[in-house]
């Protein structure tokens, strides 16, 4: 048996090995010549230098006319065609987002004060808290990046999107599983694995729904009308063929049972982040960076092996979640070697996304959607390499099974992936209503509110975990000594997370006015500045 | 159409790949694995109590799977047991071992305290039990009787966690958790997973 594996396992790495040699070769031999072309294709003829804004009028801004007018036309057939789909997915998420904000809220509470609620079991700790991660995993993230996916990927395309009924029917699908899941784990029917709550017969509905978005993304795609596919719809492309596959085999109910049951379960949980939501959240920060600054990403061939290594490496790991556990040496050992050699991709996509703002940071001041989605980037570089970090050995030994995999798990998906889709749906809208967002002040509230919630919450459930990571490794320390040592960081995480919902609950008061285009018909984007200053910014910039 | 297509194939190949060797691989292994004879399956009323112990996700505060000394060596110094190998979960579907620790390790629970009324008392109100204790209290498993029958199962409240007047009387799912939890016992002698020495070394390298 041992031998077996030892030969299989050589096979993955030499298999490894050799597609990075490829790459490497690749660039050597200049086999992506047409990089510098395909870094330009989100822009029209002429576009460069001009930034799109949130929803700003591009062809105001466009005062010397050189920008190729039927190009742009061709753009605004494309944002026209995905409305439907688009705000149906969107709109779900940002209720779904309220709904798991509030349970969050709750079981956070319930940690400090444990009598909170405690006499109903609809209400208790145990229930509550699934429902929060599959409410903001499954409705709110996904929901969103399928939905900025369908916008943008017949703006990609530059052609109108085809097909655009079987994605609202997708939405009706997804939006029935997530009311069927939720209830299903309230009622106590939960499967009883993380990530894969929701019972295996609901999580058909998720295949079917996700299924039906793929039919328009494939039809459009054959309608293309660019030459080059620009790395944002790699990404995209090869999420939508990755999550089905992982949900459908993670889900198979009976397969897997004990310790090999909790292998897949890891492997799945760790790829819904690595193979799902990261490349929808790296490849949109790929797509609004470039085009709020109106200049391309600055090594095209860099993106290309960051995705390909992202495939390699990321499809390989979970089981570090297992280090020290009931399954055998080896496998973890993979795990950790492919999350220590994340750090190529990891750096790789940072040095496109923050070499691209490079020289430009004062955009941060005036554009919402270039300061969420660049912070969120940001926060990608911070928790992916963080996550290499936890893989190891000798740190896991301290921060698992502690508050700290969780301050990591929301520095991941909130801070990196929330703040990105904020920032794309901020760009969306305004677009798709033709309408600009009504009321500045608030988009600075929810900015403010989310981003020093998240801060408080990480840095107190890393300071907190570690300190009972090394607690818990200390044996005389009594256990319930332990307890009340995190209670201090559990209570400032309550007060972190209550300032993100109070965000949530403006951006969706917000997002509302927007869908009913309340306040005055404007035709400047609306910018954290005045228009006039964010004008003179934008003209310095020029 | 062509390109997108390579793209999409050339994604599924490499989540083939990663299916194989995470998934496949590791499924052929320890499913070869030898069940210990010292492992009972579980009863039907042990079976119910699992189901509730995940209907009310105790998984998300309590692990089941002690580390190898070698790795951390405070699990069994605080008496949690021997590090457990994939057979001790070979009943077990769907797995339960857990990623989290703001409660205690419980695979061996059973075999720590095996007082059933220990353990009503504390599903009912932990806090009457553990100072500060932060689990959440699991009333809503008992009942509140003015006269208990014959073949209810009173647990006693000390005072002043009980209800004002009556007596609190366990039902058959507080019982049948209860009995799940005596049977995480796996402090039988086993075989540990085939790490090898030289295994161990190289992947701390």
């Amino acid at each position: 048996m041992t031998p077996t594996i030892a030969i299989l396992l050589i096979i993955t790495f030499v298999v490894s090995a050799v597609g990075l040699l490829l790459l490497i070769w690749s660039i050597a031999t200049n086999q992506f010549s047409h990089g510098h072309l395909a870094a330009r294709t989100i822009f029209a003829e002429g576009e460069e230098g001009h930034g799109e804004d949130p929803a700003g009028d591009t062809v105001l801004e466009d005062t010397d006319n050189t920008i190729a007018n039927d190009e742009l036309q061709a753009r605004e057939v494309a944002d026209r065609s995905s409305r439907q789909a688009a705000l149906a997915w969107l709109g779900s998420a940002v209720l779904w987002l309220l709904v798991g904000s509030a349970y969050g809220l709750l079981t956070s509470g319930k940690f400090h004060w444990p009598e909170l609620l405690a006499d109903s079991e609809w209400l208790t700790f145990g229930r509550v808290r699934p429902m929060h991660l599959n409410a903001v995993a499954y409705g709110w993230a996904s929901m969103a990046g399928v939905g900025v996916a369908i916008f943008l990927i017949p703006r990609l395309f530059k052609t109108a999107l085809v097909g655009g009924r079987y994605a609202l029917w997708g939405a009706v699908l997804w939006n029935l599983g997530m009311v069927l899941g939720l209830v299903a784990i309230n009622l106590g029917l939960s499967d009883g694995e993380e990530w894969l709550e929701f019972p295996w017969q609901v999580d058909t509905l998720f295949v079917i729904g996700g299924g039906l978005c793929a039919i328009p993304l494939l039809l459009t795609a054959a309608n293309r009308r660019v030459s080059h596919l620009y790395v944002t719809s790699w990404y995209l492309l090869a999420a939508l063929v990755w999550f089905p596959i992982l949900f459908l085999l993670a889900n198979l109910p009976v397969v897997f049972p004990g310790a090999s049951g909790a292998t897949v379960n890891w492997w799945f949980a760790h790829n819904v982040l690595g193979l799902w939501v990261t490349p929808i959240g790296v490849g949109i920060a790929y797509y609004m960076i470039p085009k709020i600054l109106g200049r391309p990403i600055i090594s095209y061939q860099l993106s290309l092996i960051g995705f390909w290594s992202l495939a390699l490496f990321y499809s390989q790991v979970g089981i570090h979640h297992l280090v020290g556990g009931p399954v055998p040496t080896w496998l973890v050992t993979l795990s950790i070697v492919h999350s220590v050699m994340m750090s190529v991709p990891v750096i790789t996509v940072a040095i496109n996304h923050h070499g691209t703002m490079w020289g430009h940071f004062g955009r941060l001041k005036d554009s919402p959607t270039l300061r969420f989605v660049w912070i969120g980037a940001l926060m990608y570089t911070l928790s992916s390499l963080q996550g290499s970090m936890e893989a190891l050995r000798s740190v896991n030994v301290v921060t698992h099974f502690t508050h700290y995999t969780v301050g990591h798990a929301h520095l991941g998906m909130y801070a990196f992936l929330s703040l990105i889709l904020f920032g794309a749906i901020y760009f969306i809208m305004p677009r798709l209503m033709n309408w600009e967002w009504p009321w500045r002040p608030l988009i600075s509230l929810h900015f403010w509110l989310v981003t020093s919630g998240i801060l408080i919450y990480v840095v107190s459930l890393s300071v907190g975990g570690w300190l009972q990571g090394l607690a818990m490794l200390d044996a005389e320390t009594a256990f319930m000594d332990i307890v009340r040592l995190t209670l201090p960081y559990l209570e400032a995480r309550t007060l972190g997370g209550a300032l993100m919902t109070l965000g949530h609950v403006i951006f969706a008061v917000h997002f509302v006015a927007m869908l009913r285009r309340s306040g005055k018909e404007r035709h400047r984007p609306t910018l954290f500045r005045s228009a006039q200053r964010a004008r003179d910014t934008l003209e310095g910039s020029r | 159409m062509k390109h997108a297509l390579a793209i999409m194939v050339g994604a599924a190949l490499i989540l083939l790949l990663a299916t194989l060797t995470l998934v496949a691989m590791p499924y052929v292994q320890m499913s070869s694995e030898a069940v210990p004879e010292a492992l009972e399956p579980y009863t039907t009323a042990q079976q119910r109590g699992r189901d509730l112990y995940i209907a009310n996700g105790c998984i998300y505060c309590h692990s089941q799977q002690p580390r190898d000394p070698g790795f951390s060596s405070a699990d069994s110094e605080r008496g949690w047991g021997r590090p457990s190998v994939p057979g001790d979960y070979a009943y077990d579907q769907p797995h339960l071992l857990g990623t989290m620790r703001t409660g205690p390790d419980l695979l061996n629970i059973g075999a720590r305290q095996s007082s059933v009324d220990w353990h009503l008392l504390h599903l009912y109100n932990p806090r009457a039990v553990v100072e500060d204790s932060i689990m959440p209290a699991y009333r809503f498993l008992f009942r509140v009787v003015d006269e208990p029958r014959e073949d209810q199962h009173v647990v006693k409240i000390p005072e002043p966690y009980g209800p004002d007047s009556g007596v609190v009387v366990a039902t058959r799912e507080a019982l049948e958790l209860t009995s799940y939890l005596l049977s995480l016992d796996r402090t039988y002698p086993a075989d540990t997973l085939p790490r090898a020495e030289a295994a161990e070394e190289e992947g701390e390298g």
